[in-house]
């Protein structure tokens, strides 16, 4: 009896070709009235050639774009548990917002006086992230949460600078995200690694010793990215300034204490937010983000340009270095940051306020701990004790069983859900990160402890071939991603010219 | 709270299986002196008609480009994104999915950003392109810092025609990468001849075309004088359409391409997210920043695509990575795609063709007013005028009625004098006869 369908389609998951492959030469999708007559002023540079864009129709592109969308896992579809990453849901009243007349066709070089509103709406974001962080002030260019880290430590060089010397190491704490010390690199500083204790929190001796005088700055994830509070934040702030170093903060996890802790209390001196984490923005496949850092006084005067400043009832942007009142590092984007972005983190602010927004971290870490509790006495978790937004186990559970932690990560994709976040933080082996956010009910949660048991036990029961050839029911099985580097492929090119 | 699933029994419920009274116990790492007991001052919870009213309220104290006759551009232009674009990015599985870590239920995801590096390396005539940066500028700051990795020099000379914003957020960026960057003088008038500049040390040349000024050039004999050296020519454009109606990049001999690419789908959004594109010869592409999909095939044979060449980025390569950048431009880049498959050859190529129509037959217009002067001997749908009064007096007064006439090139470059008096000046499919009308009159009553 035959086993596949004739087309290779598996009932509602559908084979799409490249639009390339389905090119109607001629054909369109959009209609536009006659060329008008005009005089050619290219300067003799008239392209010539085909480019070689295949023509579709609407409806072709239509069905295309919705088969691809098929194919994909997203925090609409169920719960998406990846660590550090703060996959939460993304209304869509702020999506209405984003697109609403008046601020989605807005340029950003109008005369100043006609976007006061666009302006003012800048100005009140800005507001709820100082008042949220307790930080007099906000960088809001940065386009993403790299790009903030980056920001921060601008301004810590800039600032050092100015005090004669810009030192040349940064430090991060070994469970530290890549874009920590890749950032760090493009600032121009080494790096150097602080392991972590037993309890998984930063070893504040080994940091003493470390802080000497070519120290910058010390860059810290709070909640750490074992999902811990780090709870001698305060020491370690009072060490790092006592140094003459500047202490930055990476707030990917911002989700675990907003509205319960500012950072601004805690000796911080910048921190950069995620906008598309904690404030709700879609992650959209990967971008766009936006990143806005938070200063303290210290840094203050080094905020990049542009920026939003009011005077009485109006508002205007300070574009230029030369007109700044402080001395501004730089720049870091063309134009004023992710406006849209903005305009959906304000809607998202507006509808929590400051008691929702509260809850929201109370519920995120409520959520992680009903998971821990429920999962610790089959999985093996890293560190004991309540923990904050996300609970990190290791792969100990799995010993013997022949089932590694990405084996088991592709069994859970043939349940329906997506994985946790795997192999990340790098401070313990095989981890299995999981944040499930405030946004998940208590029964989807008790739903996606029923099937992590459920392959637990079948992990331990002899079953490796099952989880080594997971998974079987997602639009591709695994992917051989060592070809793809050994020969990368990065474009689609015509049947012909390939032969 | 709507966006909040957990009731009050449930909490207490998850409460009593974790073994302690209430939520607070959950705090017990953070230092008391630091634990907030009430909330922060701001407002409280609003519903979905209060957040409508307060933000409708902001927006109505703008002038929007859709409700003025409208002429701006700069690096970001106003175009018409068609209706199942917006539809259609909005799908859930677009929205709201990661960056394409499991690739088994990322191909939706995986196979648009391969179509779109096609659609990229198309457009600009290079050999292959990646899955997006921020914007134009930060794109063009990495072309920079990636060109000194492969020419191992320490020295990038950019045209006085790039966006003035491109060059800021380059320098800022090389201050702090100890990396020399020389700016040429402004070039208004599109004549600059940069060879003095390069020399043995240089690791790259930055130009724009069309210009900042709107300028189109052929850079070909640039190229050729950057190769002599073994200097790479990088290329940045503001407006991809134009890509559409002039000689590529590629074509003219460049090494590496960055640019702007809001034009496609993308509104103009105050300023963002925009979507910065980056293509580049074949032999760079593992000093490339950014990610990048490849094709491959699954356990059971079929083509798929997966995240590749990844030992290029910081979650691997930490301090050693190419770039940063982490979070890039998915969504944006999905728009562009769609909007550049809705249009095909045809329709891209006629877009391109009715920009440049347009702009030329406002050109005719516009130079029949007394005071009204055109710098440029070239342009694709963006030029400069000289005028007989300051360009931000002229501006201003045209706000008064109700026109969004351009861009005084003074407001990018502050403090310069020389630039008081010129106006960038934009139109696309987008502007109609009657909005030519208007500025024209407009400009005739305020000169």
């Amino acid at each position: 009896m035959p086993t596949h369908s004739i087309s290779g389609n598996r009932g509602l998951q559908i084979e799409e070709q490249l639009i390339f492959e389905q090119d109607n030469p001629g054909q369109t999708g959009v209609d536009y009235p006659d060329i008008p007559q005009a005089k050619n002023r290219l300067g003799g540079l008239d392209r010539e050639g085909e480019i070689g864009l295949p023509g579709l129709s609407e409806p072709q592109v239509v069905r295309h774009y919705m088969r691809l969308s098929q194919k994909n896992y997203a925090i609409d579809s169920g719960v998406y548990p990846l660590g550090s990453c703060t996959m939460k849901h993304n209304p869509r009243l702020n999506e209405k917002m984003a697109r609403l007349p008046g601020l989605a066709d807005l340029h950003p070089l109008q005369p100043m006086q006609t976007t006061q509103g666009a302006m003012e709406l800048m100005s009140s974001c800005a507001n709820w992230l100082c008042t949220l962080t307790n930080m007099p002030v906000v960088a809001m260019s940065p386009a993403a949460g790299a790009h903030g880290e980056l920001c921060g430590l601008m301004a810590v060089r800039a600032a050092l600078e100015d005090q004669g010397y810009a030192r040349t190491k940064v430090l991060v704490p070994e469970s530290a995200h890549g874009t920590n010390p890749a950032s760090a690199h493009l600032c121009g500083y080494s790096v150097e690694s602080i392991p972590a204790k037993e309890n998984g929190r930063v070893n504040l001796d080994v940091l003493k010793e470390k802080l000497d005088g070519e120290v910058a700055c010390f860059m810290l994830t709070n909640p750490n990215t074992c999902g811990l509070f780090e709870n001698e934040i305060l020491d370690i702030a009072k060490a790092v300034h006592d140094a003459g170093a500047y202490f930055y903060c990476d707030g990917a996890n911002f989700n675990a204490i907003v509205g319960v802790v500012r950072p601004g209390d805690l000796g911080i001196d910048c921190m950069h937010i995620n906008l598309h984490k904690t404030f709700s923005t879609p992650h959209g496949g990967g971008g766009p983000g936006s990143g806005p850092v938070v200063f303290s006084e210290a840094l203050a005067p080094y905020v990049p340009v542009p920026y939003v400043v009011q005077e009485g009832d109006t508002y205007r942007l300070v574009e230029d270095e030369a007109s700044a009142e402080g001395k501004p590092f730089g720049r870091m984007k063309s134009f004023h940051g992710q406006f849209g972005v903005f305009v959906r983190a304000l809607s998202y602010m507006m509808s929590l306020g400051s008691d929702g927004l509260r809850q929201v971290a109370r519920d995120a870490v409520l959520n992680a701990n009903y998971l821990a509790v429920k999962l610790e006495g089959s999985l093996s978790r890293s560190y004991e004790g309540v923990c904050m937004h996300e609970v990190l186990f290791d792969d100990r559970f799995l010993k013997d069983t022949g089932v590694t932690t990405l084996d088991f990560a592709k069994a859970l994709l043939d349940e329906g859900v997506h994985p946790m976040t795997m192999y990340f933080p790098l401070v313990v082996h095989g981890a299995l990160l999981m944040e499930p956010t405030e946004t998940e009910s208590k029964q989807s949660l008790d739903q996606f402890i029923e099937m992590v048991l459920g392959l637990t036990e079948r992990a331990k029961g002899d079953n490796a071939r099952y989880f080594e050839q997971a998974p079987r029911m997602t639009p591709r099985r695994r992917l051989d991603e060592t070809a793809a580097a050994r020969k990368p492929v990065l474009k689609w090119v015509p049947p012909t010219e390939e032969a | 709270m709507r966006y909040l699933p957990l009731g009050q029994s449930d909490r207490e419920e998850m409460l009593k299986d974790i073994g302690v009274s209430s939520v607070d116990d959950l705090f017990v790492d953070v230092p008391k002196s630091v634990l907030l007991d009430t909330p922060v001052d701001l407002p409280k919870t609003a519903g979905e008609m209060q957040v409508e009213r307060s933000i409708s309220a902001m927006a109505r104290k703008n002038l929007g480009t859709s409700q003025a006759p409208s002429f701006l551009g700069g690096g970001a232009y106003r175009h018409h994104v068609p209706a199942a674009v917006d539809h259609l990015i909005q799908r859930g599985e677009f929205l709201t999915s990661y960056t394409p870590y499991q690739p088994e239920v990322s191909q939706g995801t995986l196979q648009y950003l391969f179509e779109f590096q096609t659609q990229v390396s198309m457009l600009t005539g290079m050999d292959v392109a990646n899955a997006s940066l921020y914007d134009g500028a930060t794109a063009t700051a990495e072309a920079v810092m990636m060109a000194a990795r492969v020419t191992k020099r320490k020295k990038a000379v950019l045209s006085g025609g790039l966006h003035p914003h491109y060059r800021d957020v380059t320098l800022t960026q090389a201050r702090f990468m100890d990396f020399a960057v020389e700016s040429a003088d402004v070039d208004v008038e599109g004549k600059e001849d940069l060879t003095a500049l390069i020399d043995d040390k240089t690791a790259c040349v930055v130009v724009q075309n069309p210009s900042f000024f709107g300028h189109v050039k052929d850079l070909t004999g640039l190229a050729e004088t950057c190769h002599e050296k073994g200097v790479l020519l990088v290329v940045a454009f503001g407006e991809v359409v134009s890509l559409g109606a002039i000689t590529p990049p590629g074509a003219m001999g460049a090494d590496i391409v960055v640019g702007e690419g809001q034009s496609l789908g993308n509104a103009v959004n105050y300023g963002g997210p925009y979507l910065g594109l980056m293509a580049c010869r074949q032999k760079f592409v593992r000093q490339m920043p950014g990610r990048l999909v490849g094709e491959t095939t699954d356990v059971e044979g079929r083509r798929g695509w997966v995240l590749t060449l990844s030992t290029r980025e910081q979650h691997i390569r930490r301090e050693k990575a190419t770039s940063n950048i982490c979070t890039n431009s998915g969504l944006c880049a999905l728009a562009f795609n769609m909007h550049l498959t809705m249009l095909g050859e045809v329709g891209f190529t006629k877009l391109a063709k009715i920009n440049h129509a347009h702009a030329s037959l406002l050109v005719d217009r516009l130079e029949e007013i007394s005071g009204v002067e055109l710098v440029n001997e070239s342009f694709f749908n963006e030029f400069t005028l000289r005028l007989s009064k300051p360009a931000t007096e002229v501006v201003d007064a045209l706000v008064e009625k109700e026109i969004l006439g351009g861009i005084p090139v003074s407001r990018l470059y502050p403090g310069d004098s020389d630039m008081a008096d010129l106006l960038l000046v934009a139109a696309t499919e987008v502007n109609t006869v009657e909005d030519m009308d208007a500025l024209v009159n407009g400009l005739k009553e305020v000169l």
